[in-house]
């Protein structure tokens, strides 16, 4: 079989795969946003319960294996009443193991905000929230796109882990028409061209187009 | 490629030049830095070159030491062509084994020292002779502790250079350089990046050098004072060009072009 | 004051056992050392050939440049899981038949390596250009100079790079158990099936990542304070 017809015959199958490969990255990305933000202010709040459960977060999400995190949200924590769809199991261990990263970017882009930019927002009487959100957030932001693009790469090859407790993503897929044609070349190398052609043509540019978006809005470039 | 008819396979001759700069030209771009520079250096003479900055000085330096490629003519080293080699009866530019057979000749200090930070000051001498001239490491202490010596160094010869201050970190790169007995040495503003209260410990090692060895040295510098008691000869550069040169004596006494008596009265006015 | 707890009804099926617990440790711990070997064996892999890949990127052939700097990318962008089953299925179909550990080794040090080629690079570019130029006014040869000069100096600076991809490999061994693999969490899952108990063997798998991990950072910033005090820099 030429891999014409091969990918004739199993393209429906891939472009599913792909299709939930994609939808687990989104949600698992916009997971990992929202967590990255809240734990990532939460480790520079003055509060020292606040700031602790944050830095337990990060250091129990860090210092473990995505895939051991999996297992336990979809293996244990059944056991303590709660039980996630495999599905979300997926995307919710992804966006908690890589808010966790984010949580670290979100703080060190904010330390990067000099001195001044606190302190003037504070001669103009600006609330504590208001600063953040207006003055020191977007300017943070700029500040650590960079470091968010390497980031969401990450967080799109962490997805192909969701195979392993049977979401049908492009891992999955992979994984049985290789079991049921033993095509491995062909199948394996079709998914990692892709995962590439995901990675480096749409993730990457849309990243390195938000960071030139941003930086013209706050008047960097 | 360029025309080297012109230009001798080998300079020969009982007074012939230890360092010869023929129509050298050098340029960064469009930007031309030296222009159809012609510059002799005798065995044993201390030349020292001033001018105001981007006037190509460095670049005379590094090109000699082959830091830089040049873009037309041809230097000379001992007689025999550093920037080019023989080959068949032409002179092509040199091959990096003909630059490493030759740069042998060439030491140098720089203006930031550039030792190396993870050996100490005898390492710092012994690294050359060692892994380059293939000198026993016995043979390479025996020469470096000698060459400390002679800087004043000695007794830091196992400290590394970020505990050294910058007139011992200096001192220390010139007994480096020394270590691989070159011909000729080149210090190129080895003062500009010391404390004033440091210079002195630095001039002196060079002034020791000229009164008891043989060597011939080309200097950049900053240090007109310096300049005049030591050189020979004194070449003031300026837009690429040697405007004007001469015994110190005379081009700090009696300057003849207007551009060195601007610059050297711009000179005396900053201290 | 916790009584609560218990009168919930959910609660009888959270029944954490310790003598399960004992029971199931020394193969959790056997296991361990699996993973620490796996571990081991892969970052050398990654340590040698990420420096390949960085001192390539940096010759003078514009075309191994670009053809080692797009495999960097390549590597990079994909999936590790999908790389390991590469290897694994893929070699055999050309005749090539690895062992898991091999094929493990492999595929997690060859991933890596192009990370710590980064990191390499990072560190070689840290290297002052003087360094050179004094290497060059006391005519060492290219080879002398990286060897003698250039990798000594680049290295206290890639050591939290280095230190960091370390824990990262550590931490991407459970991905092995797919191809058999007897690591940590291959030995939970079997654990898992047999007795039909998840709870303490997942669990323990986490606290033994966590009790590894997390001295790590710690120990990276002394081991980098210790070879630059080495090297006196």
């Amino acid at each position: 079989m030429s891999l014409i017809e091969f990918l004739g015959e199993y393209w429906r199958l891939l472009m599913s795969g792909t299709g939930i490969t994609v939808v687990q990255f989104l949600l698992g990305a916009i997971l990992t946003v929202g967590l990255a933000l809240l734990f990532g202010l939460m480790k520079m709040s003055s509060n020292r319960l606040i700031k602790n459960s944050s830095v337990v977060y990060i250091e129990v999400f860090r210092g473990t294996s995505l895939l051991v995190q999996l297992y336990w949200i979809f293996f244990v924590l059944p056991l303590f009443g709660i039980t996630l769809e495999k599905f979300t199991a997926g995307w919710v261990a992804i966006g908690l193991n890589a808010g966790a990263y984010g949580a670290e970017l979100v703080r060190g882009g904010i330390m990067a905000v000099p001195k001044g930019q606190w302190e003037a927002a504070t001669a103009i009487n600006m609330s504590a929230a208001r600063r953040m959100w207006r003055i020191i957030l977007p300017q943070a932001l700029v500040n650590m796109l960079p470091a968010w693009g390497n980031l969401m790469v990450e967080i799109l090859k962490g997805t192909a882990l969701v195979s392993l407790i049977s979401v049908t993503d492009l891992m999955f897929q992979a994984k049985q028409i290789n079991a049921s044609t033993y095509m491995s070349a062909q199948i394996f190398g079709t998914a990692l061209i892709i995962y590439y052609i995901l990675a480096r043509f749409l993730l990457t540019p849309f990243m390195r187009w938000l960071e030139g978006f941003m930086a013209r809005k706050l008047g960097r470039a | 490629m360029e025309d080297m008819s012109g230009f001798p396979q080998e300079i020969t001759g009982k007074d012939k030049p230890m360092v010869s700069f023929r129509k050298v030209r050098k340029a960064y771009g469009s930007l031309l830095v030296l222009d159809d520079l012609d510059l002799d250096v005798s065995a044993g003479e201390m030349v020292s070159i001033i001018g105001p900055s981007g006037s190509g000085k460095t670049t005379v330096l590094r090109m000699l030491m082959t830091l830089e490629e040049i873009n037309g003519g041809a230097i000379y080293v001992d007689g025999k062509p550093l920037t080019h080699m023989i080959q068949g009866d032409k002179l092509v530019p040199a091959s990096e084994k003909h630059l490493r057979n030759r740069r042998s000749d060439i030491g140098m200090c720089f203006q930031h020292f550039n030792l190396f930070p993870h050996m100490t000051a005898i390492q710092n001498c012994m690294e050359g002779p060692v892994q380059v001239l293939g000198l026993s490491k016995e043979e390479a202490r025996d020469r470096g502790e000698e060459l400390l010596e002679l800087v004043g160094m000695a007794d830091k010869r196992d400290q590394h250079p970020s505990r050294l201050s910058g007139g011992q970190q200096q001192r220390v790169a010139i007994a480096r350089a020394l270590a691989m007995r070159p011909k000729v040495m080149l210090f190129d503003e080895v003062t500009s990046a010391l404390d004033p209260e440091v210079i002195g410990e630095v001039t002196n090692v060079i002034r020791k050098l000229v009164a008891e060895h043989n060597l011939t040295m080309l200097m950049v510098t900053h240090q007109m004072g310096f300049a005049r008691d030591i050189s020979d000869r004194v070449c003031f550069f300026y837009d690429g060009k040697i405007e004007e040169q001469g015994p110190p004596v005379e081009l700090f006494g009696n300057p003849q072009r207007e551009r060195t008596q601007q610059f050297l009265s711009a000179v005396k006015e900053a201290v | 004051m916790l009584s609560w707890l218990f009168e919930d009804e959910w609660f009888p099926k959270f029944d954490w056992r310790w003598d399960y617990a004992w029971e199931i440790l020394p193969r959790l711990l056997e296991a361990t050392l699996n993973t620490l070997i796996a571990a081991a064996g892969g970052y050398a892999i990654a340590l040698v050939l990420g420096l390949v890949f960085a001192l390539a990127q940096r010759s003078q052939n514009k075309i191994l440049t670009f053809v080692v700097r797009e495999f960097v990318e390549f590597v990079r962008s994909t999936p590790l899981l999908l790389q390991i089953f590469f290897l694994f299925y893929v070699g055999p179909q050309f005749g090539i038949t690895l062992s898991p550990w091999a094929t493990g080794m492999i595929a997690i040090g060859l991933h890596y390596s192009c990370y710590l080629s980064e990191v390499y690079r990072g560190g070689l570019d840290s290297v002052p250009k003087g360094q050179w130029e004094a290497a060059t006014a006391l005519n060492m040869t290219t080879a002398q100079t990286y060897r003698r000069l250039i990798i000594p100096q680049a290295i206290p600076p890639a050591i939290p790079g280095m230190g960091n991809y370390l824990v990262g490999i550590f931490k991407d061994t459970p991905m092995l158990s797919v191809i058999g693999v007897a690591e940590l969490i291959h030995t939970a899952n079997a654990i898992g099936s047999e007795t039909w108990r998840y709870l303490e063997a997942y669990t323990m798998v986490g606290l033994i990542f966590l009790a590894l991990s997390l001295p790590a950072a710690a120990l990276i910033r002394a081991f980098e304070g210790l070879v630059r005090r080495k090297l006196g820099m």
